[in-house]
């Protein structure tokens, strides 16, 4: 039991490649960390170097109070759960979980104990005594879950423990590991690439990329009030969608429509100096078909006609996808990348298609054109230049309604929706990519 | 593979290689064996199969301590040599496999440049420091050189075995508390056992065959070894060539080797091969 404290925390290789950026974060006893990225954005170097497993090139890192940047990892009093689980393929399960207590020189009948005793918690009592190449993917999770729960440690540190596993199994095995958590309330540092486990998962999630911790949050905020447009495009699933957008006449005019902004927006767009091209981003949620938006609120958003190229029944929910202003889809270099860490290519949400989450029961049929609405008090505005969320200012203030729709009858103006704004992009593609985050240290 | 189908022409060609390669290995080592069951009168016979067999050879090399002690200095120099070079090698390799640290290339090319390096070049400064240092004729002056030159043998093969095993299980361990050394000995070494038993093999095989440094740094049979001690043995009189008593010393010393290779022939193929491609 001990919080972990990373006071400026860098990493250096040898041949210059900075890995992990000046990562500052409190974690609290008992507390459950997430970190998420892209691969290669320095995750697992950050939780190598809590394990002492890599040095620390500059900073501090505390373990229950205790400066522990030069002792070994056997001094740190972590246990650690790997990606490929890394069993001593040469031992029991017996014996790979009771291995650190027999290094640490433990009476062997403690080590029986509590062998036995983490055993029956993960189910594997009737496997003590095989090897881990007679057992399933799921058992050798578990034991090397064991492992790390038979010491009693001061923190858990977990790589993508769950990323060797069957779909299904990764969903259970991830309750599993939550419900462990909450049990044994021992602080956790957990490190994944998926979002979904990362949402599902953590007390607070820690974002990073290309080495820079981007926003630590509770998944909740990191949802709603993403800092900038690496967030919000990698936290959500489908991913949020981004289109470009312009400020005229106080106005914010994109493909969909035109929003009116609160002042204290325009304000803050306007100081930011990054003239009116915006990014505007719009989560697949806030939209809905029109015929399931109560009168009340359709003066919340907008609505508008797009024919729709594909339709998603998944049951609980329908997705649909559609084609908006084909000539002013959003260049930012940024969104490009973060399509590429998404694996999605030019599919998904950057592009010029729009994807859209409506409600189960919706009448919409694939290649006809539909009336949708979209809710104008959760839009997202992010500078192209600096990726920055300029609506995260004035967000909450207010309450949530930040940006209005310019007129309750605007939205149904048939024109809105078939011909894109003429000047809205001017074709002008949004060049991005935020300067801080030109170094990209190579860490896997 | 079911792809690759050969001509009954092809098969038969290949046949023929491959039973003249055989022939051309094999018969010398049978007519060494048929020479060793031969009476003295009938050596120039040249026949295959001896007209009157006996055991004649085998008793006049047994009895005598010209060849029953080097055989055992044999064994015995082997057996150490192997042992320190298995566990230098071992330790080498890890540090080659695993450790970035300066000078591993200089070392990783020294190691090569020590296997090729023509043995007899280095007889005569070795034959002066092993005088010098009174270690000649004696058993570690013949232990030291074939560890020196078991080594690189030893490092490359074992290195590629090391680098066959996850990471991620010396990571495990180092978290689990054990030091460095605890892991290697506790969690690398066990799994690299079969290299170890391989390079082993390789290394015994080396000292075993080795005749030249055996000749150079020994002068009595108190450290001479197998191979050497042939080379003196003498017929029953001076002008009697020892064909009998040579070739079934050569059989004895051969009998070792055959029984290893049969039983450890895909760990000595495996070590060979490690690393060329992914098994």
């Amino acid at each position: 039991m001990a919080e972990i404290i990373l006071d400026h925390v860098t990493k250096r290789y040898p041949d210059g490649a900075l890995a992990v950026e000046d990562f500052t974060m409190d974690i609290a006893d008992g507390e459950f960390v997430i970190l998420v990225g892209p691969s290669g954005c320095g995750k697992s170097t950050t939780l190598n170097m809590i394990a002492g497993l890599e040095d620390i090139t500059e900073g501090e890192l505390r373990i229950g109070g205790q400066v522990v940047n030069q002792k070994s990892p056997k001094d740190r009093d972590i246990a650690m759960v790997f990606q490929s689980y890394a069993l001593y393929p040469h031992m029991t399960v017996r014996q790979n979980m009771g291995f650190a207590l027999k290094l640490a020189k433990t009476p062997q009948n403690v080590i029986n104990e509590k062998v036995e005793e983490a055993a029956r918690i993960l189910d594997l009592t009737q496997h003590l005594d095989r090897r881990p190449a007679n057992l399933s993917g799921g058992q050798r999770q578990r034991v090397a879950m064991g492992r790390a729960i038979v010491r009693d440690p001061a923190a858990f540190l977990m790589d993508e423990p769950l990323s060797n596993l069957d779909a299904k199994l990764r969903v259970q095995t991830r309750t599993e590991i939550s419900r462990l958590q909450r049990r044994l309330g021992t602080t956790t540092v957990y490190v994944t690439h998926d979002q979904t486990e990362a949402l599902t998962l953590g007390d607070r999630v820690a974002v990073m990329r290309s080495g820079i911790l981007q926003q630590v949050a509770s998944p909740k905020e990191l949802y709603e009030t993403p800092v900038n447009l690496f967030v919000a495009g990698f936290i959500g699933s489908p991913s949020m969608n981004f289109l470009s957008g312009s400020i005229e006449d106080g106005k914010l005019r994109t493909s969909l429509g035109d929003f009116s902004m609160s002042d204290r927006l325009r304000r803050e767009v306007e100081s930011e100096g990054s003239g009116r091209q915006v990014i505007v981003g719009v989560r697949p949620e806030n939209f809905e078909d029109v015929q399931f938006v109560a009168p009340g609120h359709r003066a919340d958003g907008i609505t508008f006609h797009a024919t729709i190229d594909v339709l998603e029944s998944l049951g609980s929910d329908v997705f649909v996808y559609f084609t908006r202003g084909r000539d002013q889809g959003v260049n930012s270099a940024e969104l490009e990348e973060l399509a590429r860490d998404a694996g999605r290519g030019d599919s998904g949400g950057t592009g010029d298609t729009i994807v859209a989450r409506l409600d189960a029961e919706t009448q919409i049929r694939e290649g006809h054109d539909a009336e949708l609405w979209v809710d104008g008090r959760s839009i997202h505005v992010f500078d192209p230049a600096s990726g920055k969320n300029l609506s995260l200012a004035v967000r909450g203030e207010d309450g949530a309604a930040v940006i209005r729709p310019s007129s309750p009858s605007a939205g149904t103006a048939a024109g809105a929706g078939s011909e894109p704004a003429a000047d809205a992009g001017s074709g002008q593609p949004v060049s991005g990519g935020a300067g801080s985050t030109e170094s990209a240290g190579e860490a896997t | 593979m079911a792809a690759i189908t050969s001509t009954p022409r092809q098969k038969t060609g290949w046949g023929v290689v491959n039973f003249v390669v055989i022939a051309l290995a094999l018969i010398p080592v049978l007519w060494m064996a048929s020479l060793s069951f031969k009476t003295p009168a009938a050596i120039l016979d040249p026949s295959l199969i001896p007209a009157q067999w006996t055991w004649g050879n085998y008793d006049q090399i047994l009895s005598t301590s010209q060849f029953i002690r080097p055989l055992i200095n044999s064994i015995g120099i082997g057996i150490i040599a192997t042992l320190i070079a298995v566990v230098f090698a071992s330790m080498a390799a890890y540090a080659i496999a695993r450790l970035r640290f300066p000078g591993k290339a200089v070392l990783i090319g020294m190691s090569l440049l020590v296997a090729m390096f023509p043995q007899i070049a280095l007889v005569t400064p070795m034959f002066n420091i092993e005088r010098a240092l009174g270690l000649f004729n004696t058993w570690p002056g013949l232990i030291i050189p074939y560890v020196a030159f078991g080594l690189p043998l030893g490092i490359y093969t074992l290195s590629a075995f090391f680098r066959e095993i996850p990471w991620e299980l010396e990571k495990a361990a180092k978290v689990d508390g054990a030091t460095p050394f605890q892991a290697f000995v506790r969690v690398i070494a066990p799994l690299a056992a079969p290299g170890m038993v391989t390079t082993a093999i390789l290394v015994f095989l080396a000292c075993w065959n080795d005749f030249l440094f055996a000749i150079s740094f020994t002068s009595t049979i108190s450290s001479r070894t197998a191979p050497a001690a042939i080379e003196y043995f003498s017929g029953s009189s001076q002008f009697t060539v020892p064909t009998g008593p040579i070739a079934a010393a050569a059989c004895v010393i051969t009998i070792p080797i055959i029984v290893f290779v049969l039983f450890f022939q895909r760990r000595i193929v495996a070590g060979l091969t490690s690393g060329a491609v992914k098994g």
